[in-house]
């Protein structure tokens, strides 16, 4: 930029340029837009701010805290405090009350249904679906056929330590693998498994014997799942004769089961989710449909 | 007029110029990265964390090599609805072994950093086989090879060598003990199951897959799946003193 | 490295006249082919004995070409100046102007594929090598830095050797990092396919890969300083300020955030010497400087050479240059932690973080005006010339991602956006308007004065190209901000009771209709893309003298 750079002026805009050129391009030397240099420096002014007012410089063995000494720990907790304090009127009540109690009052069982709903999304829908439709395997809520009963404290009981889990309270009788085991041979297996889609009116093989089936059905299964294949809420043995299969209803599949054996699992809340919302998780799912 | 003439240096000797770039574009990394390391407020003290055991390496393995990260987190953040939705915030310590990190950035799918014992053995195994069968809403891929694929465990006591080296607090014994406490933990009864939760607390053992026959790469992924959030007690953990 | 030494009165016919270069390159490949067939031999992995191969078959033809070229040139060497004027080294240029095109749709292709898999995930097909999570990184390294990367390093080549007025340094090292730069990006795309990844964002290629890669940018750096060191120019240009940032500071971040070990040195394995919240940091110090100087100081550099010469305008400021340069670069490193807001990175470091990614504003905005005002007394082109409007709206897009990007960097906001497709939209915003836009630009010019043409084949095709590409970003982000900042608000709604409203599959349901439409925003944009590589296939196969010819000297170069 020595003086005779300055006289290259640039036509259009009446500015000096720096001289220089590169490969046909050249350089103006305007001076630093103002509205830019101005911001510039309020950001650098906010920033200053910003650092001396939260946590923000590293030091030797700690950290400037900031004037207000804002954590996002101490904050989130807040947040949370603050919630309970929301809900607490409702949720003390929640907790006082018996499931009987929630039942019966409208306002109680309103709010247990709406904190069902929250939980029963996230937790419960990945494997119930997400209106409690069930899959194969995981059994519908919303029908009134259950494995475990349908009242409300049954239900809480089943949601809070889950069925064969990892609770020390879980539910936990399982069908034995009864050919694996060697208990029943193939043939045998065969025979029972066309007993029980006998059970609930379905067509059986030409190989069926009605009296063997029902002789191995009645030594080895009756014992869970009763005399006449009703079910035992005792066992979490499925009624065989309502026509609602947890596992499905081919025949294929019912050997398997009396094969392999069946316990599928379903995990303790309790631990996971607070008391509350497992009462009120209890409440949704009895409301459901198909609480009894 | 004059101090722009004084970038003439940069201008005219590209050396001067690269060494102003270098000492310019350190400093913000410096600042920022090394107290991370002497800090001690950086990683909290918990109680429970451990390395993974050789099945949950493995998983963690199959993990990265699919990708999983690419739609979800390991990261809970501290904000109240994530709070709510996914428990616990996450805290340093919950990744001190992690070589890398898993933290993701950005949520198709939730996050999973407290995953494990959410759900059963048998629902991951069929939503990993077909996601839309469990949940109908989900974008997520299926991945029904994994079960198919016998897993490959010729590099795990490698593996766990070079994480040792790099400051893991994996033993010479249990390296020595990898392939047989990946076996053990991913049968039922095994013989070596009681040495190896003693090696690694906490860990459980079984065919997470349900599939007889060899381990498979179900079987690793799902271990690690189903020990993701579960090695700190937070009804032990202290949050106030470990504000930073 | 461009003066060959005769080795005088040596017997071997091919080493006559080998230069000290050829010798260095024959030599490293052939031990490189040796390694590559040991591992090829011993490793237990598929895959990686798959790359190993490729490495050893590379090797072989790296030193089948040196001794080639040496016996067709007989060793002469390559006359830096022709009749005075810089004889000008275009042809790493050309072949990486073709590279850039052919990723950009490969890249442009697989965004597509994903953006539709998130719509309807049956398009998984239940493979593994293209399910969501092995695409999603072919995707953005094919585009970062194989669309990007090329139209980086093949400017870069053009750019200095005109600014400075001298031919490229070295004869074969440039071939060396353009050749071998592809390859790294072949290597790293099918790793991703076949599962070989780090899983470090932007930086997923493993060990040996990313070894490769190191040795590839310091020729690059190498290559590109000696030219600077030999200019003609008694100045340092901008461009090349920006162009000698941006490959340093890749240099450096490459390696702190790929450190690793390898399982063994047959095993494609490694483990990053980082951990956790450490490992963080590195990554978001890697990842956010990526954007900072891969993204935008490489792409400023473009900006800074094109705009001028197609405005025929002079650069609007040289002081904004210099103050928003160093504060740029400056800023830049400090503000990867608004990537890890509210996570387990202590919360000073996160206050660093917001505070210099709003400084970073204005500097960035430094940028936007010095290329936006270099347009004053050239407006009225815009009316006739699509490539300057693609050059002028890519700065456009580059200003609206840098005020979007502070803003998304405070913590209220970003505790919103984080996790959702906000983040994306506004990646987008910069990746199609700005990065995808200035690559256009830039190879539009580059094309007629490459290949000697007077000008582009069809200005009506490049003003298709920005019409329909212009719509599909649109759809794009606006899907990607609705889609983004609704799902920050469902997972953090509240029912008036107090409890969280949605479920989280209930908010993956209700992205469902912003993906269809920012697949078909996608498509827009590919469309675009591929009627950009009919116009210049055209223009490269059409005579000269079959072009019309239009009195203009802004579309020659002004030699
Ligand atoms: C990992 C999958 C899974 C999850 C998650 C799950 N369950 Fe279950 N649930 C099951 C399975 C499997 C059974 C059946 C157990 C059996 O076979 O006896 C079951 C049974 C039940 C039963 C007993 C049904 C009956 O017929 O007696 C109730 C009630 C129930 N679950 C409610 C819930 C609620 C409420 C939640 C959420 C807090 C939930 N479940 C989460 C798998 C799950
Ligand atoms: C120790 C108790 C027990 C015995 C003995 C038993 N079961 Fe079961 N059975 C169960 C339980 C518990 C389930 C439910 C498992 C579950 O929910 O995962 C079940 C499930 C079934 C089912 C699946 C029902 C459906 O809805 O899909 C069939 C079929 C069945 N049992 C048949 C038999 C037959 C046949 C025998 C005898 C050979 C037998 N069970 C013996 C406990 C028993
Ligand atoms: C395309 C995105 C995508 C990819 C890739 C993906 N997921 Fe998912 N994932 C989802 C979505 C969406 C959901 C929520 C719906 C559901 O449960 O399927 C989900 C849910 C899950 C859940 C249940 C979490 C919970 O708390 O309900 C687990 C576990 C899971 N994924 C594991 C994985 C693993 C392991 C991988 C890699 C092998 C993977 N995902 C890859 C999108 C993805
Ligand atoms: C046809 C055009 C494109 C389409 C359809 C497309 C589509 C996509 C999709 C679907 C994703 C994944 C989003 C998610 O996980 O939710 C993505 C991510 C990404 N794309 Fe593109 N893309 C296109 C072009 C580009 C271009 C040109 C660039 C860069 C120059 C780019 C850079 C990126 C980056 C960096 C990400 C990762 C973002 C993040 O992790 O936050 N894309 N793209
Ligand atoms: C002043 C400039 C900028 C600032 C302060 C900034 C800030 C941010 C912020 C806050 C995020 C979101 C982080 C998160 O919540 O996960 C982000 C993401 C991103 N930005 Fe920018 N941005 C800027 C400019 C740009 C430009 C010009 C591009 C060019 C393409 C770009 C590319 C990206 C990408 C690729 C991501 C996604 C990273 C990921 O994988 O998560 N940014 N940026
Ligand atoms: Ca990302
Ligand atoms: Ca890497
Ligand atoms: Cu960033």
């Amino acid at each position: 930029m020595t003086p005779a750079h300055q006289e290259d002026i640039d036509a259009h805009t009446g500015t000096a340029t720096t001289g220089h050129e590169w490969d046909g391009i050249r350089e103006l030397n305007t001076p630093l837009p103002k509205w830019w240099l101005y911001i510039l420096y309020g950001t650098i002014v906010w920033a200053i701010g910003y650092i001396v007012v939260y946590p923000a410089i590293p030091l030797v063995s700690s950290f400037t805290p900031g004037l207000s000494g804002w954590s996002s720990r101490a904050a989130v907790t807040q947040d949370l405090a603050d919630l309970t304090q929301q809900r607490a009127p409702m949720v003390d009540a929640l907790a006082k009350a018996s499931l009987q109690e929630i039942g019966k009052d409208d306002r109680l069982r309103g709010f247990a249904l709406a904190q069902g709903r929250a939980a029963f999304g996230d937790n419960c829908a990945p494997c119930h679906g997400a209106g409690g439709g069930g899959a194969v395997s995981f059994p519908n809520l919303n029908d009134d056929d259950w494995l475990w009963g349908g009242k409300v404290d049954d239900i809480h009981q089943t949601i809070a330590y889950g069925v064969r889990s990892a609770h020390e309270k879980t539910r936990s009788s399982a069908m034995p693998a009864f050919g694996q085991t060697g208990i029943l041979k193939p043939a045998e297996v065969d025979q029972v498994a066309d007993h029980v889609r006998s059970l609930s009116g379905l067509p059986t093989d030409k190989t069926y014997d009605k009296a063997a089936g029902a002789k191995i059905f009645e030594e080895n299964c009756s014992a869970c799942h009763g005399a006449g294949g009703k079910g035992n809420l005792e066992f979490g043995a499925p009624d065989l004769t309502d026509q609602i299969w947890l596992f499905g209803s081919s025949k294929a599949s019912i050997a398997e089961g009396v094969h392999r054996g069946r316990g599928s699992m379903m995990p303790a809340w309790s631990g996971r989710l607070d008391d509350t919302t497992i009462k009120a998780l209890a409440v949704y799912v009895h409301a459901l449909g198909g609480g009894k | 007029m004059s101090l722009w003439q004084k970038h003439q240096i940069f201008e005219k000797n590209s050396l001067i110029l690269v060494i102003g770039v270098l000492i310019v574009i350190s400093i913000g990394g410096l600042v920022e990265v090394l107290p991370l390391f002497y800090l001690k407020s950086t990683i909290e003290k918990v109680e429970g964390m451990r390395p993974y055991t050789p099945l949950e390496l493995a998983g963690r393995n199959i993990y990265v090599r699919e990708g999983c990260y690419n739609c979800h987190s390991q990261m809970i953040r501290s904000l109240r609805d994530e709070v709510e939705r996914y428990g616990h915030y996450s805290l340093a310590a919950e990744s001190m072994y992690d070589k890398p990190f898993q933290w993701g950035s950005k949520r198709n799918g939730p996050d999973l950093a407290r995953v494990g014992a959410k759900y059963s053995d048998d629902w991951h195994k069929q939503h990993l086989d077909n996601p839309r069968q469990m949940v109908p809403g989900s974008i997520m891929p299926g991945y029904p090879w994994l079960a198919k694929t016998e897993l490959d465990t010729r590099e795990v006591a490698a593996s766990m060598k070079v994480l040792a080296f790099e400051g893991v607090p994996y033993s010479p014994e249990m390296i020595e003990n990898a392939e047989k406490d990946l076996v053990a933990q991913a049968s039922v009864d095994s013989a070596d199951a009681d040495a190896m939760t003693k090696r690694y607390p906490k860990s459980q053992a079984r065919k997470f897959s349900g599939l007889e026959g060899p381990v498979n790469e179900a079987d690793a992924l799902i271990a690690y799946l189903q020990m993701l959030g579960t090695l700190v007690d937070f009804k032990l953990y202290d949050g106030k003193a470990n504000l930073r | 490295m461009a003066q060959s030494t005769q080795l005088a009165g040596s017997q071997n016919p091919l080493s006559k006249g080998m230069s000290a270069a050829e010798m260095t390159f024959a030599v490293v490949a052939a031990a490189m082919a040796f390694l590559s067939v040991y591992i090829t031999a011993k490793t237990t992995s598929g895959p990686f004995a798959f790359h190993a191969s490729l490495f050893a078959l590379a090797s072989v033809a790296t030193v089948v070409a040196v001794f080639n070229r040496n016996m067709n040139s007989g060793g002469a060497t390559i006359p830096q100046e022709i009749d005075g004027k810089p004889n000008y080294n275009y042809g790493p240029v050309k072949f990486g102007t073709i590279a850039a095109l052919f990723w950009g749709i490969a890249g442009f292709t697989v965004g597509l594929v994903i953006a539709l898999q998130l719509a309807f995930p049956a398009l998984n097909f239940d493979l593994p090598w293209i399910s969501f999570g092995r695409l999603r990184p072919l995707h953005t390294s094919a585009v970062i830095f194989a669309f990007g990367g090329n139209v980086l390093i093949a400017s870069s080549f053009y750019v200095v050797q005109r600014t400075c007025r001298v031919r490229l340094a070295g004869d074969i090292a440039p071939w060396f990092v353009m050749l071998g730069y592809n390859f790294f990006i072949v290597i790293a795309g099918t790793g991703y396919l076949l599962g070989i990844t780090q899983s470090k964002e932007y930086a997923e290629p493993e060990w040996y890969a990313d070894l490769f890669l190191t040795a590839i940018w310091v020729t690059y750096f190498l290559v590109f300083l000696a030219t600077v060191i030999k200019r003609k120019e008694p100045h340092i240009y901008v461009a090349n300020w920006f162009y000698i940032a941006f490959i340093v500071t890749i240099a450096v971040l490459h390696i702190g955030n790929n450190a690793a070990v390898p399982v063994s040195l047959t095993s494609p394995k490694s483990y990053i010497v980082w951990s956790g919240v450490q490992d963080a940091m590195m990554q978001w110090w890697y990842g956010h400087n990526a954007v900072g100087f891969f993204l935008t100081a490489g792409f400023l550099a473009i900006m800074y050479y094109f705009v001028p010469k197609r405005a025929e305008r002079p650069v609007y400021s040289y002081r904004l240059s210099i103050i928003h340069f160093w504060a740029l670069i400056f800023l830049y490193m400090w503000a990867g932690p608004h990537h890890l807001h509210y996570t387990a990175l202590p919360d000073w470091a996160q206050t660093l973080g917001m505070a210099f990614s709003i400084v970073l504003w204005m500097p960035s905005w430094g940028g936007m005006i010095n290329g936006l005002m270099t347009l004053s007394g050239a407006w009225d082109k815009l009316r006739t010339d699509p490539v300057l409007r693609m050059l002028v709206v890519s700065i456009a897009f580059y200003g609206m991602s840098t005020f979007e990007g502070p803003l998304m960097s405070i913590k209220v906001v970003n505790s919103l956006s984080h996790y959702t497709d906000w983040t994306i939209g506004h990646v987008h915003s910069g990746a199609l308007g700005w990065v995808g836009y200035v690559s256009f630009g830039a190879i539009y010019c580059l094309v007629p004065w490459l290949w000697n043409k007077p000008q582009l084949y069809s200005l009506r095709l490049v003003n298709w190209h920005f019409w329909v590409s212009t719509i599909g970003i649109v759809l794009y982000i606006s899907a990607m901000w609705v889609a983004g900042i609704l799902q920050g608000l469902m997972w953090r709604a509240y029912t008036t009771l107090g409890f969280l409203e949605y479920s989280f599959v209930e908010t993956v349901e209700a992205m469902h209709p912003f993906y269809v439409i920012r697949a078909l925003g996608g498509l827009l944009f590919l469309a675009g893309a591929v009627i950009m590589c009919w116009n210049v296939y055209r223009t490269i196969v059409t005579p000269a003298a079959e072009t019309r010819q239009v009195p203009s000297g802004a579309l020659a170069p002004a030699h």
